[in-house]
């Protein structure tokens, strides 16, 4: 995506006159080679460091949180922030800092698991159009076609207009408009790889669809889903927030930052300190998420590497 | 080019089968009656049974979308539970709005995006350069619903310098002849109500234009600095040339092929964007327009409008395929 994550130069190989050592220590895995063109990759870093930060605050949310995310406690409305709130208090009195820090929980959550829906229906249905080709592969192939042709915040307004508004619905309706991105993707994949010589060589020997499905297409295509997933995750937070924010999400009292930003906007002017920290806290997810997603591409796409 | 455009209008027509029946299907996919969720718990039987004809929900599902194809071929859009007015009769002011809106973002996002790019790669590694990737990279992953609040908060209540929401001033009410409100007051001769029209327009229009902007400066930058490493620009900079021609005037030529691309799949994607930034600015265009019929549980509109702005997501797609076949030859014999 951008030059300013593509700086690594590639690993050097050693200089001839030095003394040749065992060849076995020297060969080194793809996904090695991978972590090391990634760990030069400054930006990359930061990138893992945001997520990574994220993750630990989801996981210890109940230990980190000063105080609970869903008690009221009305005397304490709107306090700005200060040293017993970080980050003040919205208009119920509740801490805004551990709505935050149980809000990544959610967040995160939606992102994975949208995520992980799509890309195995994705790819489920990639894998079946690009090995069975013929009319199978036209119908699949429609269906992405339909599917990206809505915006895609739109499909997801549709979709959760008809199972009606929660957080579990607006997850099925962003898994559901990120499928055509792997499907196309697998798709793409198997038909590149199933003209190689080690497929026709396999099915030679024997190996039935499913075998050669399993030990050559998928490993195949385990780094392309990686990064595309990873970004993917990035646009399904801010997806998850948007549908929160139009009151199609999470409902209340769940913590989730878009739903947060939409009940607290009407109190903008008393208490700004109530839109600004979950926006800021959706920004940083969503800019660590493309970030770990960019290094990765650089990474793992050797035809990236320049 | 005949040939290819006739291959493309081909391949969108099961794509728009395929759209209308998903949004066709919307309100059958309804679990229960959706009648009766639309009316809610208390409505009459016969209330509920009036709606379920008058929806022709009564009918079976293949005569309803006949009836809704042919329906869509006549102009007939369905009518609005709301306010009882055939929908596309009422829709046009709502899209002029959006369309105005959109086209706006897309000239703030290329202005900025472009010279942001050239500047960055005509100056590689320099603070700007850095300065404007970072922006770029943060500007990418902004939810673009909370930078509408920030800008409202420090431009409109803060510094008090531009207004909140809507269009126009309410006061002076501009006198909509085609609703494209730029259109209307110079038509009108109004330069009072065109400059509250221009405030009106520049908070929702960064909002709106933050991405494209992003991810437009970062494609311009990449692609400029690929250009301006090829031989002819070395040959206009040996005869001298001033830098300022060599960037502006030929890398800049073929430096923005790619850059067309991102464009039109941008100003795609705008239409989604113009819902979330809509709500927030108070903005009646067609994103209010879906949005107040999702609370009203007004299904006929919530369809025709998705439709609607699907439709011309795929036509704006479509375009841009056809103006890059026509900038890149290259593309039609794929």
């Amino acid at each position: 995506m951008s030059e300013l994550t593509r700086s690594t130069p590639p690993v050097v190989p050693q200089p001839q006159h030095m003394p040749v050592e065992p060849v076995e220590d020297k060969v080194i895995s793809p996904w090695k080679d991978a972590w090391r063109s990634f760990k030069k990759n400054k930006i990359a870093l930061v990138g893992l460091s945001i997520v990574s930060l994220f993750i630990l605050v989801a996981i210890f949310a109940d230990l980190i949180a000063p105080y609970s995310y869903s008690e009221v406690e009305l005397k304490d409305k709107h306090i700005a922030p200060s040293a017993e709130h970080w980050f003040g208090t919205d208009e119920f009195g509740r801490d805004i800092l551990s709505r935050v820090i149980h809000g990544a929980r959610i967040s995160l959550w939606v992102g994975f698991f949208s995520v992980a829906g799509s890309v195995i229906v994705g790819s489920l249905l990639g894998i079946i159009a690009g090995y069975y080709g013929r009319w199978v592969d036209s119908i699949i192939s429609r269906i992405f076609d339909i599917l990206l042709a809505f915006p895609s915040i739109l499909l997801a307004i549709a979709v959760v207009s008809v199972l009606g508004p929660s957080l579990k619905n607006a997850l099925i309706a962003i898994a559901i408009i990120n499928i055509p991105t792997f499907g196309r993707l697998l798709r793409s994949r198997v038909l590149s790889v199933k003209e190689e010589e080690y497929i026709t060589a396999a099915r030679a020997i024997g190996m039935s669809d499913f075998r050669i499905l399993i030990h050559h297409i998928l490993p195949n295509s385990l780094a392309p889903i990686i990064v595309q997933g990873t970004l993917a995750i990035a646009t399904a937070i801010i997806e998850a927030a948007a549908l929160g924010f139009l009151g199609m999400g999470a409902q209340p009292p769940t913590p989730e930052w878009g739903k947060m930003l939409a009940d607290s906007k009407d109190f903008i002017i008393q208490a700004p300190w109530t839109v600004l920290f979950p926006g800021l806290a959706i920004m940083l997810t969503v800019l660590g998420f493309n970030l770990m997603g960019d290094g990765l591409r650089d990474a793992l796409d050797p035809r990236m590497k320049s | 080019m005949f040939a290819y455009t006739i291959r493309r209008l081909a391949t969108l027509v099961p794509v728009l089968l395929g759209m209308t029946f998903i949004v066709f299907m919307m309100i059958r996919a309804i679990p229960g009656n959706p009648a009766q969720l639309i009316l809610g718990q208390q409505a009459t039987k016969e209330a509920v049974a009036a709606l379920t004809q008058r929806l022709g929900l009564d009918q079976p599902w293949y005569t309803q979308f006949i009836d809704y194809l042919t329906g869509l071929f006549t102009g007939d859009l369905g009518v609005s539970l709301k306010t009882n007015v055939p929908i596309a009769e009422e829709v046009w002011p709502y899209l002029a709005a959006t369309i105005e809106l959109a086209l706006v973002a897309m000239v703030i996002a290329i202005v900025i995006g472009v010279n942001a790019g050239i500047i960055s790669a005509w100056f590689q590694n320099s603070w700007f350069d850095y300065t404007a990737m970072v922006l770029a990279l943060v500007g990418v992953s902004m939810p673009i619903f909370w930078l509408g609040l920030m800008e409202q908060y420090v431009f409109s209540i803060h510094f008090d310098l531009l207004p909140t929401t809507g269009r126009d001033n309410i006061r002076v009410p501009v006198d909509p002849i085609t609703h494209l409100y730029l259109i209307d007051t110079l038509i009108q001769g109004r330069m009072d109500q065109f400059a509250e029209v221009i405030k009106h327009l520049i908070l929702p229009g960064v909002a709106l234009g933050t991405i494209p902007m992003a991810i437009i400066a970062r494609m311009t930058r990449s692609s400029m600095l690929e250009v301006m490493r090829s031989d002819y620009i070395r040959t206009a900079r040996a005869k001298g040339m001033k830098m300022f021609w060599v960037v502006y005037k030929h890398s800049l030529k073929n430096a923005l092929i790619p850059v067309v691309t991102v464009i039109g799949l941008q100003t795609g994607l705008l239409l989604g964007g113009a819902i979330l930034t809509e709500t927030i600015f108070g903005w009646p265009g067609i994103g209010t327009y879906i949005y107040d019929a999702i609370s009203y549980r007004d299904y006929p509109v919530i369809q025709s409008g998705i439709l609607v702005v699907a439709t011309i997501f795929v036509l704006i797609n479509l375009l841009v395929d056809l103006l890059y076949a026509a900038i890149d030859p290259r593309i039609k014999f794929k």
